[in-house]
């Protein structure tokens, strides 16, 4: 990432759209909008003081929602470029709120609250398109119960639940304990104010609030306005201290979670979704389990799945390893139901076939391995672009000229033409540079052009 | 202590909090506290992530602001980020190699997550020795050398060949060698290629007509590269052809020798009439089948994921499936089974074949690897007999012919290859790329490349992929004109001391000693460019007249006496 960023010969545009696509192969001029980010890009050193500083917490989606950042924020933080972007929809400032914090923490004046979007016209002989994919939405499988069971995550949000700089710092938490910790942390906020307005009342009475009370009930003071107010008080204080202590107790006996079962094929090879095969998502599944035991060596791990294909390059010999080392069992099967056991642990009900049994057991997280879809904006991108895509919406392709697509110039790789893992995508990469460089050499014959 | 303590030896010290990878682990601030009292340390500073473009900003703002004349990071390993720091010093006007990295993450937070203080004691050990030879770097300069514009391809394949064409209609001479007698791999011996059912003959003929008439492309069939010396940008290729044998120079080299079909003698019952490899059905398909065959058991995993080859050879199920549904074109009413463990249709396509393929009443049964099937002769046909591993059930199935999904096998000749062009191969004797994940096409040794089924088996979508791909990656040294080298390399330092035994000459593992009569007498000479600086010969060297640049004995006592003093 960062060798792109700092590239002589790339100019890295993020946080842009295509908008219009003229001319053909050797020539094309391309409208890119660049979206206001409400942040100077020359100016920004990307060091993170206005969102230390930022009041405004929201849901982080880099990390799939599992964690928060504030409203102006870097998308992660070894993102290239590391310019800080304002969320519009949650800066108070750009709310009509009085703010505007960040603009005065930032040293380097980069706050700009009246930037526009720019509009840029780009001269290229070719175009390649590595728009990536898009995750499965798990929440159309009913049987599935992805949106009501807090233990069932996708393997993108476990992926980041396990990564050390994640929101759990790499500790398999149950998102249902989370939850839970997320709301002592309210009520001790409130705890923590409650008691403030307490202490205001007991130095002007130099009485403890607990002994004032006892009286107070007994008919002590009974028409005294302000110790009204006090007892008032207190008995808010009582109505929140109760629930957090009870909540305390419960999270004391939390633990990570320590049976996993990963489920193959949410949504691919599915009739309802998507029939074709995703491709990594075998293998991912077999390294969040490798991953998840190198974390916690208790971990077990059941990857439920028709077939599991570990196709690549030492796969095969890995998903032995998981099984040998790693305390993962494959069950060859589909799973049927997903349904709320005690304590938020999800039940897995499945058949094993190879047993020719329907079965149930328990885990305290599922992590369903969602099917890789069409990136959201495929269809505009490419109607703008002239290209074909397949009845899935990849790009098509054909087997012997892998990366062009039906527009002589333009040129595809990655997910974008079709489910693939990481060292195809990056070989694809290479094959999509190869035939763009091909076209700009033509061209130079052709037309003596310069670079 | 070391002596270099000159005036100008300014050491800023930057200590990566890697989110919490090392951050989570380690005391930090006592880190930073004890950074600050070492000798020569003008600066330390802490970042959350130092090879962020905000920590990059802060080293060079370190460099120009507070006159730093050595820089020292302490975070992760130096094999991903040591580049991007040395790079960013040299923006900032400081010598590349005035730069230092320290690995506090992998050597420390990661294997001693369960120890803060040990760790931290560690890291601060590290830190000392790093910033005690900091003190003693010496500027390097960067070796640069031409590159000869002329590529080799070794391999005729369809990889090979899109890799010939692509650097060919770049602009580039292309010698392509083919060992066979002709172009085309194995292709040659398929039938219809899936999943679109096109005719494997036309298909190659039209590649090889384009591949002959090119003006930039020597093609060489039958033939065989018996020598490669010399190094990226300078290669001395020999090339035993039919005629005589020729010394080339080459820039570049590609390989893309491909894989064979593993032949199943003695595994169910192998005879290669009644039970045929998928490669020899191929064949069959082509001349057409006897049409008196109306039963056909195809058997996966022939000779794979055991012990003996362990991996998945990716492409037979795939080929099993399309050879399947080729038998129900040429005879509609024929029973084909397929017992599998897996059925590997991985992707769009693929499964998209699998699917058609049910359709059309190709019938699947799934065995257990612990009780295979067997193959037994009956009459005049054979008898396959499976466990059915979802019915529960011993199947007898009758058969007058059985395919074996065999796998595809590294080259016999992939080990001498290896040698030839000193590049390692895998466990299963496929070539091993430089990184399985990030660089798929290139080797460690830079100069050669990598593509198709020597790589690992592939169909032909990712074999003419992985060629484009190899093209791509040739074509970077050849586009340039020229190599720039670190030069963190072995270097002569003491002459008078060399003896020109040749000791260090036979155990370099990148051929980049020679000896030379000098005026002083045998003399060892390193080929910069080809020096890796692995440093195998200044350990070897009894009289010490070798040593690594900016790995000098000197730096390295500093950095054990760094080590000793307090432990
Ligand atoms: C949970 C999970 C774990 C995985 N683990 C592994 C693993 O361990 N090993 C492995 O090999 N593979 C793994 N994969 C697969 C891997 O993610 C993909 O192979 C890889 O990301 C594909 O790269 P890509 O560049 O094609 O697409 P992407 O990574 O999706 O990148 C596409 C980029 O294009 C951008 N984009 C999209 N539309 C537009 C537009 N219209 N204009 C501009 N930009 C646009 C997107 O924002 C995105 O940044 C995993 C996948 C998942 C879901
Ligand atoms: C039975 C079978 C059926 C298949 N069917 C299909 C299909 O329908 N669709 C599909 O997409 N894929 C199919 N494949 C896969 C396809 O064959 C491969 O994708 C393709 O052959 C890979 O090409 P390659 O160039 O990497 O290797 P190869 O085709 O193996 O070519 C390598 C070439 O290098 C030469 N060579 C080797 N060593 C040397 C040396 N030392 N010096 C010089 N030359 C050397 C060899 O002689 C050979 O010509 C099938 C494979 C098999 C086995
Ligand atoms: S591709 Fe199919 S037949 Fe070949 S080794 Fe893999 S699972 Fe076995």
């Amino acid at each position: 990432m960062l060798d792109v960023g700092r590239h002589p010969n790339i100019s890295l545009m993020a946080y842009s759209e295509i908008e219009k696509v003229e001319g053909h192969e050797g020539n094309f001029t391309v409208t890119v909008r660049r979206k206001k980010r409400y942040v100077d890009e020359a100016k920004c050193t990307g060091c993170g003081a206005c969102a230390e500083k930022c009041p405004t917490s929201v849901p982080d989606a880099f990390n799939t929602g599992l964690g928060t950042r504030k409203a102006i924020y870097s998308y992660f933080a070894q993102g290239i470029p590391s310019t800080h972007t304002i969320d519009p929809d949650f800066c108070r400032q750009l709310n009509g709120k009085k703010c505007g914090i960040c603009q005065k923490t930032c040293q380097a004046d980069a706050i700009d609250f009246d930037q526009e979007d720019k509009i840029v016209e780009l001269d290229v002989a070719g175009i390649i398109i590595a728009a990536g994919y898009d995750v499965f939405d798990p929440s159309q499988i009913p049987e599935y119960r992805y949106s009501e069971l807090p233990n069932v995550l996708t393997a993108l949000e476990f992926e980041r639940l396990l990564s050390a700089s994640g929101p759990t710092d790499g500790h398999l938490d149950l998102p249902s304990d989370r939850a839970v910790e997320a709301e002592i942390k309210a009520l001790e906020k409130k705890i923590g104010k409650s008691k403030r307005m307490l202490e205001k009342f007991e130095k002007k009475f130099d009485e403890s609030s607990k002994q004032f009370y006892e009286k107070y009930n007994k008919g002590d003071y009974s028409d005294d306005k302000d110790r009204k107010k006090w007892a008032d008080k207190y008995a808010e204080y009582l109505a929140i201290m109760e629930p957090l202590e009870d909540l305390k107790k419960k999270a004391e006996s939390f633990t990570t979670a320590k049976r996993l079962a990963f489920i193959q094929c949410v949504g691919s090879r599915d009739f309802r979704f998507y029939p074709f095969c995703s491709g990594y998502c075998c293998m991912h599944s077999i390294k969040e389990a490798i991953i998840a035991h190198e974390h916690e060596n208790e971990t077990t791990s059941r990857i439920f799945g028709m077939d599991i294909r570990a196709i690549g390059k030492g796969f095969e010999e890995y998903k032995i390893r998981g099984g040998n080392n790693s305390n993962i069992t494959y069950v060859r099967g589909r799973v049927g139901e997903i349904s709320q056991g005690p304590n938020n642990n999800p039940v897995v009900t499945y058949e094993d076939t190879h047993e020719r049994l329907v079965k149930s057991q328990e885990f305290d997280m599922v992590i369903l391995a969602t099917a890789c879809v069409p990136t959201i904006g495929i269809i505009e991108l490419a109607k703008i672009l002239g290209v074909e895509l397949d009845k899935y919406n990849f790009i098509k392709t054909s087997p012997f000229s892998p990366v062009d697509t039906n527009v002589p110039g333009i040129f595809a790789c990655g997910c974008a033409g079709a489910p693939m893992d990481v060292p195809e995508s990056v070989a694809q990469a290479s094959s999509a540079a190869e035939r763009a460089a091909e076209i700009a050499i033509q061209l130079r014959q052709v037309q003596n052009v310069q670079f | 202590m070391p002596e270099n303590r000159d005036n100008d030896v300014r050491i800023g010290v930057f200590i990566c909090h890697c989110g919490s990878n090392i951050a989570g682990y380690l005391e930090m601030e006592t880190l930073a506290e004890y950074t600050e009292t070492l000798p020569n340390v003008t600066f330390v500073q802490r970042n959350l992530y130092t090879c962020s473009e905000g920590g990059i900003n802060e080293i060079k703002k370190a460099i120009k602001e507070q006159n730093v004349t050595r820089v020292v990071v302490a975070s992760c390993t130096p094999r991903t980020h040591g580049p991007l720091f040395m790079s960013s010093c040299g923006e900032a006007g400081l010598h590349p190699y005035l730069f230092e990295m320290v690995n506090i993450r992998d050597q420390c937070s990661w294997v001693h997550m369960q120890l803060k203080e040990d760790g931290t004691t560690k890291a601060k050990d590290l830190i000392r020795m790093g910033v005690a030879k900091a003190a003693l770097l010496e500027p390097q300069e960067p070796i640069m050398s031409d590159v000869q514009l002329r590529a080799l391809v070794i391999g005729g394949g369809i990889a090979g060949m899109t890799a010939t064409l692509a650097l060919a209609n770049r602009g580039y001479e292309v010698v392509l060698v083919e060992k066979q007698e002709a172009l085309g791999g194995m292709l040659n011996r398929l039938n219809k290629l899936g999943p679109v059912m096109t005719d494997a003959s036309g298909f190659i003929e039209g590649i090889t007509e384009k591949i002959t008439q090119h003006p930039k492309i020597t093609a060489f069939t039958n033939s065989q590269v018996t020598e490669v010396q010399g190094f990226i940008g300078k290669y001395k290729v020999d090339i035993e052809t039919e005629s005589k044998t020729r010394n080339i120079d080459i820039g570049v080299i590609i390989v893309a020798t491909g894989g064979r079909v593993f032949v199943p003698d003695g595994l169910y019952g192998y005879d290669g009439k009644k039970v045929v490899t998928q490669l020899e059905m191929e064949q069959l398909l082509k001349k057409g089948l006897d049409s008196n065959i109306k039963n056909v058991v195809m058997i996966q995993c022939a000779g794979s994921r055991n012990e003996e080859r362990p991996y998945c050879s990716r492409i037979c199920c795939q080929t099993a499936v399309k050879n399947a549904m080729l038998i129900k074109e040429q005879i509609p009413d024929a029973r084909v089974s397929i017992l599998y463990r897996d059925m590997q249709m991985y992707g769009v396509e693929n499964e998209e074949m699998f699917r058609d393929s049910k359709a059309k009443g190709i019938r699947y049964m799934n065995y257990d690897p612990e009780k295979p099937p067997e193959v037994k002769p009956v009459a005049k046909s054979v008898q396959v007999s499976v466990y059915h591993s979802l019915l529960g059930q011993e199947l007898t199935l009758p058969a007058d012919l059985v395919v074996l999904s065999t796998p595809v096998v590294a080259q016999e000749d992939a080990v001498a290859t290896s040698h030839l062009l000193r590049i390692p191969v895998d466990e299963n004797g496929f070539f091993l790329e430089g990184h399985v994940k990030l660089k798929p096409l290139d080797f460690a040794t830079d100069g050669v490349y990598l593509c198709g089924s020597a790589r690992f088996p592939a169909n032909i979508r990712e074999a003419v992929a992985q060629g484009l791909g190899a093209a791509s990656r040739a074509s970077i040294p050849l586009s340039k004109g020229s190599v720039v080298v670190e030069p963190i390399i072995s270097v002569l330092t003491n002459e008078e001391a060399c003896r020109g035994c040749g000791l260090c000459v036979a155990l370099c593992p990148y051929s980049a000693l020679e000896i030379q009569n000098t005026e002083k007498g045998r003399k060892v000479h390193v080929i910069d460019v080809a020096c890796k600086g692995c440093g195998v010969c200044a350990a070897t060297c009894y009289q010490h007249a070798l040593s690594i640049n900016s790995f000098t004995d000197q730096q390295l006592e500093a950095q054990i006496d760094a080590f000793l003093e307090v432990s």
